[in-house]
């Protein structure tokens, strides 16, 4: 089971920095969509702190919109995708670990990348630190959903808009608790463990239903 | 033991064809022939459980496919219209992921083995997308070499090779057949068996 779970993990990963500029896409698109607001707005810092949760999260929504399509697609079209679900191994297997590959190159970059980002809002240091948190539980949740969009609309023409039809207003309840958390921690005496509580809530009902749904998906969109 | 009864397959409102019966046993090759757009792929994708029939059912070897799910495909081994080959990735690399998968394990000097007898030595390292198409399908039909299932499913595997290749390719059919195997292919060329049995299957009129 580990040892194929490892095997399609590695594989993407292999892939994936063989081709680099998908990755570095998603990440540029999500700097540069966090950097617009500022330039916008302007910079006086109330305003900034107020909507600056928001932004990152609504960013950070959209980037990994933008890498969905690109979960399946490559594999639809060269026909790995079809010897995958003609393989001995359970699909949602093979599902988990592309998701879990999906999320390791267009999630954990947004992760990372977030105090620089903050900065422009001028968060304070232990707001950066409870959304870098928020953000490390919240996008394995788009990464997971997003799957079931994306097996959903494979070999859709204009699938890309339809995903993101599908899928943003799933995402909503991800937005709210983890650009809550956010919010919540930079006034005194507030607790964020309610919405962190909530964001792990999501993450485990993801996990569960997600690839199982995702490959029931594919299987329809294969036919 | 592969066993179809009463099959029929639609796509959209076309019946492509209906009360299919037959049954292979090993140490069969059965030859699906018909016109273009006779439904040989569709019935191949329909024997693999990629498609699904609009009545009847498939056993392998008494079971119905879909209650067998994985414990089939263990047994099965597909050849479609698209190579099934990652561009980025090396020979060795495609092949030893597409083992895995398979759940077999094997000896990376068995995948270098393969390579070389399918004809391309020199050639393992290079990402596959600098292959020829020809080298490409070569790649993937490797994995007949490698594999261990016994149903062996091969849409056009023919198309695209040169002289060497084709005969190399019967060769294996013919072995695998005669190690009491079962393949059924589609193509347009004759296919020479030493033993077994072949079936001729005639989709469309």
């Amino acid at each position: 089971m580990l040892r194929v779970f490892w095997c399609i993990l590695s594989r993407d990963l292999t892939l994936a920095m063989r081709r680099r500029t998908d990755v570095l896409t998603t990440l540029f698109f999500f700097v540069i969509v966090v950097s617009l607001f500022p330039l916008g707005v302007g910079t006086e810092s109330k305003a900034l702190q107020i909507i600056g949760p928001g932004v990152v999260w609504v960013a950070a929504l959209l980037a990994s919109m933008l890498a969905l399509e690109r979960l399946y697609a490559a594999d639809y079209e060269d026909g790995t995708l079809e010897q995958m679900l003609l393989t001995a191994q359970p699909l949602s297997l093979l599902v988990l670990a592309k998701i879990a590959a999906h999320w390791l190159l267009t999630g954990l970059p947004l992760v990372l990348i977030a105090p620089l980002v903050g900065m422009q809002y001028q968060l304070a240091d232990s707001a950066i630190g409870i959304m870098m948190l928020a953000l490390l539980v919240g996008t394995p949740i788009l990464s997971l959903i997003g799957s079931i969009g994306a097996a959903l609309t494979l070999g859709l023409r204009g699938g890309g808009i339809l995903l993101s039809l599908l899928i943003l207003p799933l995402y909503i309840p991800v937005l709210v608790y983890g650009a809550g958390a956010v919010e919540v921690s930079q006034i005194d005496l507030a607790d964020t463990q309610p919405y962190f509580a909530l964001l792990g809530a999501f993450l485990l009902i993801a996990l569960v239903f997600a690839p199982v749904a995702s490959s029931a998906a594919l299987r329809i969109s294969l036919e | 033991m592969l066993e179809v009864n009463q099959l029929e397959c639609r796509r959209g409102d076309r019946r492509l064809f209906t009360e299919l019966d037959f049954s292979l046993s090993s140490g069969t090759l059965m030859h699906v022939r018909g016109r273009n757009g006779s439904g040989k792929t569709t019935l191949l994708r329909t024997l693999c459980g990629l498609f699904t029939p609009e009545r009847g059912e498939i056993r392998w070897n008494g079971e119905s496919i879909r209650e067998l799910g994985e414990e089939y495909r263990r047994d099965l081994l597909y050849f479609g219209h698209t190579n099934g080959i990652k561009g980025e990735l090396t020979g060795l690399e495609n092949l030893s992921i597409a083992a895995t998968l398979d759940g077999d394990r094997v000896e990376e000097t068995a995948i270098w083995d393969a390579l070389k007898r399918i004809g391309l030595a020199g050639f393992e390292d290079l990402p596959t997308r600098m292959l020829s198409q020809g080298q490409k399908k070569r790649v993937a039909l490797a994995r007949l070499i490698l594999t261990r299932a016994r149903l062996w499913i091969l849409d056009e595997p023919f198309t695209a090779l040169d002289v060497d290749a084709v005969a190399l390719l019967q060769t294996l059919i013919a072995d695998h057949v005669a190690t009491g195997g079962i393949a059924a292919l589609t193509t347009h060329q004759e296919v020479p068996l030493t033993s077994g049995q072949i079936e001729q299957l005639n989709l469309g009129n």
